[in-house]
């Protein structure tokens, strides 16, 4: 084989690759890309059946952001969204980081176990468990409280996020933490000032996963919490922003779009990390 | 050592804490590493251990959870034929999603691969979007493209002068259309699972084999396929958990319908158990899950093993 025709094969690959990563990414972004040009098209656009419904053409309109903000309870969700998320990333790191420091350091007895376990739990679905878990949140008087979300999310959470931390503190060289403990540190002490600065990416890796979990969480929600006040906004755009049998499509994309920002964006920013903690430990998909 | 000596030992500890030994310390590990471990204990054990059991408990119960029914609510479901379907949906659905989804991951991670390195990081990227953004709002956005008259997948097929379909209102199109957005959702994880796969393949592999006069497609099937078999294997299984777990898409876009046909087990558990109150019946139908992720479970615990050792 020549040079040349080596070279022009390789371009012709090429092209072929670009056109089916092209139909791929067609594929993949539609559905955001209809869901935000419905949200700033008029009722009167998205109602006709004239012209080409994939472009706006009767101009950008923000009216569906802004009844959601006034004429509905969207700032609720949202607001509850964030009182649920923000301690469920803080109660799920905190024991996973425990746990993983425990599990890769101090190997005790039963920590093989332990460790098994919790991949075997982090396998375990949120629709195995909904239903006791249901007249669990009855019995101690949470059901229909945001905070029920609070208790139980960390389950979905914390197993994938310890199994991920025991690979970034494994990686860290033994002697280090041996230095340490001759110098007279302690368990805490080595945790927070050597394990926590080295394992940085996989500590992000797992932040934003507890946050995309707790976010996009669906079955609990729906299944624990029946009042507009509490609902978070992955149920309340779903159940309250649809109303009678009128569809307001553009106001519940407005909604879905804006719910779907925070993780998006997060993502956006923070993907590398993202992607490392994916590949380092397998999560969900 | 003797009991006295023992007890003196762990007062003078107790009193001079200074003073323990590196020795001692070492010793004390195992009671750290128990109580740091105490908090994932209590949560697996209090949330997943005891709910598990505790749903054992409910599904013998009667509809008012007043009585022992023994095995009751089981043979019952055995009787009704919209659970045979669900029996059939669920198996369906993620049988072709996760048969889909691996084909296409797998063919997309191929793809990004051959691209010069400068260029996969913005594909990549790009392809991840739909993971990304939470399920239940894109399946939303997915009942508005399935919208028969005024949403835009009709409105594409009368363009290429094809009739248009009722996506959810007709049993097997609403299949088709359920799966197909469980594709477009998990193809993305596959693609980054088998691209970091792709990229521990060492390239002088490819490289020998290229001299020797292979064609892409002997290096795909004798190379890439055999390094891959393992990531696979456990990629496959995975989502099979997942897939078959489903829940969001199918509550969004057709709640079971129409005429029940899209149900599956996590649908069908939570109408029964939660819509209409009857908590025990529910608790068995999600119960009948357990046997399928067990065994998918067993077998990804076995093939991680073999990857690590």
């Amino acid at each position: 084989m020549t040079l040349r025709t080596k070279r022009s094969r390789r371009k012709l690959t090429l092209v072929a690759c670009y056109g089916i990563l092209l139909l791929f990414v067609v594929f993949f972004l539609f559905p955001p890309y209809w869901m935000a040009i419905t949200s700033l098209k008029t009722n009167h656009e998205i109602e006709g059946l004239k012209g080409i419904p994939l472009i706006i053409q009767e101009g950008v309109t923000f009216q569906h952001y802004r009844d959601l903000f006034e004429k509905t309870d969207f700032l609720i969700y949202f607001k509850n969204s964030v009182l649920v998320t923000v301690p469920v990333v803080f109660i799920s790191m905190l024991i996973s980081v425990l746990a993983a420091y425990a599990l890769s350091r101090l190997g005790f007895l039963g920590a093989g176990v332990i460790g098994t376990a919790v991949f075997l739990v982090y396998l375990v679905p949120d629709s195995l468990l909904f239903i006791p878990l249901f007249k669990i949140i009855g019995m101690l008087g949470l059901l229909n409280s945001k905070w029920s979300l609070v208790l139980v999310y960390p389950t979905l959470i914390v197993p994938f996020c310890t199994w991920l931390l025991i690979g970034y503190f494994a990686s860290i060289p033994k002697e280090l933490d041996e230095a340490a403990l001759v110098d007279g540190a302690n368990h805490w002490q080595m945790l927070v000032r050597i394990f926590l600065p080295v394992a940085v990416p996989g500590i992000i890796a797992a932040t934003i996963f507890a946050f995309t979990v707790s976010w996009s969480g669906f079955l609990y929600p729906l299944a624990f919490l029946f009042s507009s006040d509490q609902q978070v906004l992955t149920t309340g755009t779903v159940t309250s922003l649809i109303k009678g049998d009128v569809y307001h499509w553009g106001g519940l994309m407005a909604g879905a779009v804006l719910a779907c920002l925070p993780p998006v964006l997060l993502y956006v920013f923070l993907m590398d990390y993202y992607i490392s903690g994916l590949t380092s430990g397998s999560t969900k998909g | 050592m003797s009991p006295t000596t023992t007890v003196d030992v762990a007062a003078a500890a107790r009193a001079h804490p200074a003073r323990l030994q590196l020795g001692r310390r070492l010793r004390s590990r195992s009671a750290i590493g128990v109580l740091m471990c105490l908090p994932l204990i209590l949560l697996i054990g209090g949330l997943v251990g005891y709910p598990f059991f505790y749903s054992i408990y409910l599904s013998l119960l009667n509809k008012r959870e007043t009585a022992f029914v023994g095995l009751a609510n089981f043979r019952y479901l055995l009787t009704v034929d919209t659970f045979w379907m669900v029996v059939q949906m669920s198996f369906l659905f993620t049988g072709l999603a996760v048969l889909w989804k691996a084909i296409l991951g797998f063919t997309l991670a191929v793809v990004i691969n051959t691209l010069p390195v400068r260029g996969q990081r913005i594909w990549r990227g790009l392809s991840l979007i739909p993971w990304v953004m939470p399920l239940a709002l894109s399946s939303l956005g997915w009942w508005w493209i399935y919208e028969p008259t005024h949403s835009a997948l009709n409105w594409i097929l009368a363009l290429l002068g094809i009739s248009p379909k009722p996506w959810l209102s007709e049993p097997s199109w609403a299949k088709f259309s359920v799966i197909l957005v469980n594709i477009w959702y998990g193809t993305p994880f596959f693609m980054i699972i088998y691209l970091a796969g792709l990229k521990s393949i060492p390239n002088e592999l490819f490289e020998s084999s290229a001299i020797d006069g292979a064609s892409a497609w002997q290096r795909l099937r004798f190379i890439t396929l055999p390094m891959l078999k393992n990531i696979i294997a456990i990629t496959v299984l995975f989502s099979t958990i997942v897939t078959f777990a489903t829940f969001d898409i199918i509550r969004v876009l057709t709640r079971g319908g129409p005429r029940q046909s899209t149900h599956v087990f996590a649908t069908y558990a939570f109408e029964l158990g939660i819509a209409t109150g009857d908590v025990p019946l529910g608790a068995a139908v999600s119960l009948f899950m357990f046997p399928i992720l067990a065994v998918s479970a067993f077998f990804i615990l076995r093939g991680i093993r073999r990857s690590t050792m």
